[in-house]
């Protein structure tokens, strides 16, 4: 057994998976993707002319009252810093967790159990979604301040919700911004 | 509901588990054809490369090495890749691809994140999107997740063929291992599932981070970057180091539940396949599927019972107005209720739970929920799973070696009990085979109970600390089980990126890597050099469903034996205080 021998072979096996592997192989798949999925690989950004509104995959800060309001989030500075992606790391016993909850709570103004999801961070801090129990609490509040019938507040949700891929996999959700932009008119 | 989970989350589990099988068997066969140097479809794609590649190397493939000269190579290939890293993170600044101008690593935050990946742990100190630039991801953290995840195969491929070797001290060539395991298996999976993944929304451009109007009237930050292509090795070697701080909680790692699926299954793909390799290799496929039939019955209950749990919910939260009742009924109220803090919408209980089970199970370590905001019990099963040595699938290559240790020691128990002499597949198991496999087994125990001791002692350790009471016990407790067994995923409450927790952290990952690797690689030689005896009426069966229970027994007992009383003093106490309310 000797190192000596072994030096060439490492330093060159590290040199070709350097270039293969940090080069070649990530390039290659943004040649492909890129041409295959350009918007998505861009980051799904939704334009108003030349301005970015946001990603569809990104979630937004939301208080005013005639938006539909998504998770909780932990990020810094401020909620919905997708410049670093954040939980709460809360603990169940946590009482910090327990305060987010009970003023969320008082914000939202509402009669009677809260679904879990609109009192809780998500774990990325960034969730572009709540569940469709979640917003339908929040109709009568959206078209009060809209002066606008409940209903086409209902519709702008039912556009923007998604059931389990397949049927089966993941949740049925629905996508906060794209809800907000259908009540804006900004999207039809 | 049966069990606390409902029928859709029943049903998830069982479709994973099938598609997990079904997609393991096939790659299983072609893993074996590939250590084994046979031709295979992609041989007209790669043979001349890897010729090139042995001419500029100096490597004769057909050269055989011992089990000393094999480790050499492992450890010299290992330290240079270290090497690389280290340096390439503590220059990123002056390096390219770095539009958003972020500055050299601190010494002991490149020390940790280089030995992280060299090791194949992938722990988290640093948070993607404020610490890497492009390059550093890319060219850095890339290349070492297809080669790091190589070496556990290649060490594997040795063991192997330390069990069916006769009298010989050859374990084969390292450097034909690795070549052949980065270019025939690593890259087309992962080729194939990056672009998949960039199908469901996956980013992969090299554009500077996006600034977007909200409605609202603020102005977001988007950080974005080539993710695509680290996401797919990333799940595929048993790497789990995020592009992204939040990992694969991240929208952009892991957009829809369809990507969540590819990417769980992407977990424990290559570790359940190499199982079906192992018998083939053996030549008794029976012995292969014995392995598997014991981590999975293993993984399958743990999976239910988390979860279960999580599903069961927070009382703080419902008595703080939540409810938290699963509902399936119809899309206009759906939703999926339980212990929703630290989850994602898209996810909800059922995909962020199979997810905690199948990363700690697999030394993957990639998250798509908080961990640290599990229920007590809920986060207790994670870090058992990593506590019982990551061998329930556990790392590429690293797992089923592991496993195989464990193979050895339960096969000189039984010998014990019964008056055999122990033997495994035809070979003598000796003091010198238990010597080592018993040092594979408790060293990393060892580590993680010292090293948690020493933490929460002294200042130092305690200063990163963030929940309060038992969880923050916790915290530093899955930190040194999750660097000494080399999964890398975290309760990630704990400020880890100190120079305290960098370097003892990042000496838990080499310790938990190479005095698990060496031994295992001992252990081969020494079997290499002993004839294969034939099965007699004496010989211990190691297929049967007996053995199976066996093997679990053992695997559970040191594992339950060793942490109980540290299990207690973190989420066991924290479930005490949790439903007292």
């Amino acid at each position: 057994m000797s190192l000596i021998k072994h030096i060439q072979p490492t330093v060159v096996s590290l040199a070709v998976f350097t270039v293969l592997f940090g080069g070649v192989y990530p390039l290659a798949t943004t040649a492909i993707v890129q041409t295959a999925f350009h918007d998505k690989a861009e980051g799904s950004l939704i334009r108003d002319g030349q301005t970015v509104i946001g990603s569809r995959l990104i979630g937004q800060n939301f208080s005013q009252p005639q938006y539909l309001w998504g998770r909780l989030s932990a990020t810094g500075p401020a909620p919905y810093n997708a410049a670093a992606s954040s939980g709460s790391n809360y603990g169940v016993n946590n009482p910090a967790l327990i305060e987010a909850a009970k003023a969320r709570r008082d914000a939202l103004n509402l009669t009677g159990p809260v679904p879990v999801d609109l009192l809780t961070a998500s774990g990325s801090g960034l969730d572009p979604h709540i569940s469709p129990a979640a917003a339908a609490v929040q109709v009568p509040r959206i078209a009060a301040a809209r002066h606008m019938p409940e209903q086409r507040v209902r519709d702008a949700i039912a556009a923007a919700t998604q059931t389990p891929d397949f049927g089966v996999l993941g949740e049925a959700r629905v996508n906060v911004l794209e809800v907000n932009l259908r009540l804006d008119g900004r999207l039809k | 509901m049966f069990l606390g989970i409902t029928s859709a989350g029943w049903l998830q589990l069982v479709l994973y588990m099938a598609a997990l099988t079904a997609l393991a068997v096939p790659l299983g066969g072609y893993v074996a054809r590939v250590l084994s140097g046979q031709r295979n479809w992609l041989s007209p794609v790669f043979t001349r490369v890897e010729g090139l590649i042995y001419a500029m190397g100096d490597v004769r493939p057909d050269q055989d090495m011992t089990w000393k000269d094999y480790a050499a190579a492992v450890i010299l290939f290992s330290f240079g890749g270290f090497i690389l890293l280290f340096g390439l993170l503590l220059t990123q600044g002056v390096l390219p691809l770095n539009p958003q101008h972020l500055p050299n690593l601190t010494p002991d935050l490149a020390f940790n994140t280089a030995v992280s990946f060299v090791t194949n742990t992938n722990w988290q100190s640093y948070a993607g999107e404020t610490t890497l630039s492009y390059f550093s991801q890319m060219v850095g953290l890339t290349v070492q997740n297809f080669v790091s995840a190589a070496v556990g195969i290649a060490v594997l491929a040795a063991l192997i063929r330390g069990l069916t070797g006769q009298t010989t001290d050859k374990l084969g060539n390292f450097w034909v291992d690795l070549v052949r395991i980065n270019l025939y298996i690593l890259l087309p999976l992962a080729l194939i599932v990056a672009v998949a993944l960039s199908s469901q929304g996956v980013i992969q451009t090299f554009a500077s981070y996006v600034t977007a109007h909200t409605l609202e009237g603020a102005s977001q930050t988007i950080a974005v970057g080539p993710v695509a292509s680290q996401e797919a090795i990333k799940m595929l070697g048993t790497n789990g180091g995020g592009f992204f701080n939040t990992n694969s909680a991240h929208p952009f790692e892991n957009p829809t539940p369809l990507s969540n699926l590819i990417e769980m299954l992407s977990i424990l793909l290559i570790p359940a396949a190499l199982c079906f390799t192992f018998g083939k290799m053996i030549g008794d496929r029976r012995q292969g599927i014995a392995i598997f039939a014991a981590m999975t019955l293993v993984f399958v209950p743990l999976t239910a019972a988390c979860i279960g749990l999580e599903q069961a919910g927070n009382p703080h939260l419902v008595a703080a107005g939540a409810d938290t009742a699963p509902n399936m009924e119809g899309p206009a109220t759906a939703q999926a209720g339980g212990n929703m803090e630290g989850k994602d919408t898209r996810f909800g209980i059922a995909n962020s739970a199979i997810w905690a089970t199948a990363t700690t199970a697999a030394s993957n370590g990639s998250v798509n929920a908080m961990h640290d905001s599990f229920t007590p019990l809920g986060g207790l099963i994670p870090m058992i799973l990593m506590q019982f040595g990551e061998v329930i699938y556990g790392g590429v290559g690293s797992g089923l070696y592991g496993m195989l240790v464990f193979v050895i020691l339960t096969v000189f128990i039984a010998g014990l009990m019964v008056g055999r002499t122990p033997e495994y597949l035809g070979k003598k198991i000796g003091a010198f085979e238990i010597k080592m496999a018993s040092m594979a087994v408790l060293l990393p125990c060892a580590l993680v109970l010292i090293c948690t001791a020493v933490a929460v002692l002294t200042p130092w350790g305690q200063a990163g600390i963030y929940n309060p009471g038992a969880q923050g016990f916790s915290e530093v407790l899955y930190a040194f089980t999750s660097a000494a067994n080399n999964n890398g995923s975290a309760f990630a409450g704990l400020s880890a990126n100190t120079p305290f927790y960098n370097s003892l952290l990042g000496l838990c990952m080499l310790f938990g890597r190479f005095f698990v690797l060496l031994p295992v690689l001992a252990i081969a030689g020494s079997l290499a050099a002993k004839r294969t005896v034939p099965a007699s009426a004496g010989t211990l069966p190691t297929h049967t469903p007996l053995f199976v229970v066996f093997l679990i027994g053992v695997i559970v007992l040191v594992g339950v034996l060793t942490y109980a009383p540290a299990l207690v003093l973190g989420p066991v106490i924290e479930h005490l205080n949790l439903i007292k309310g």
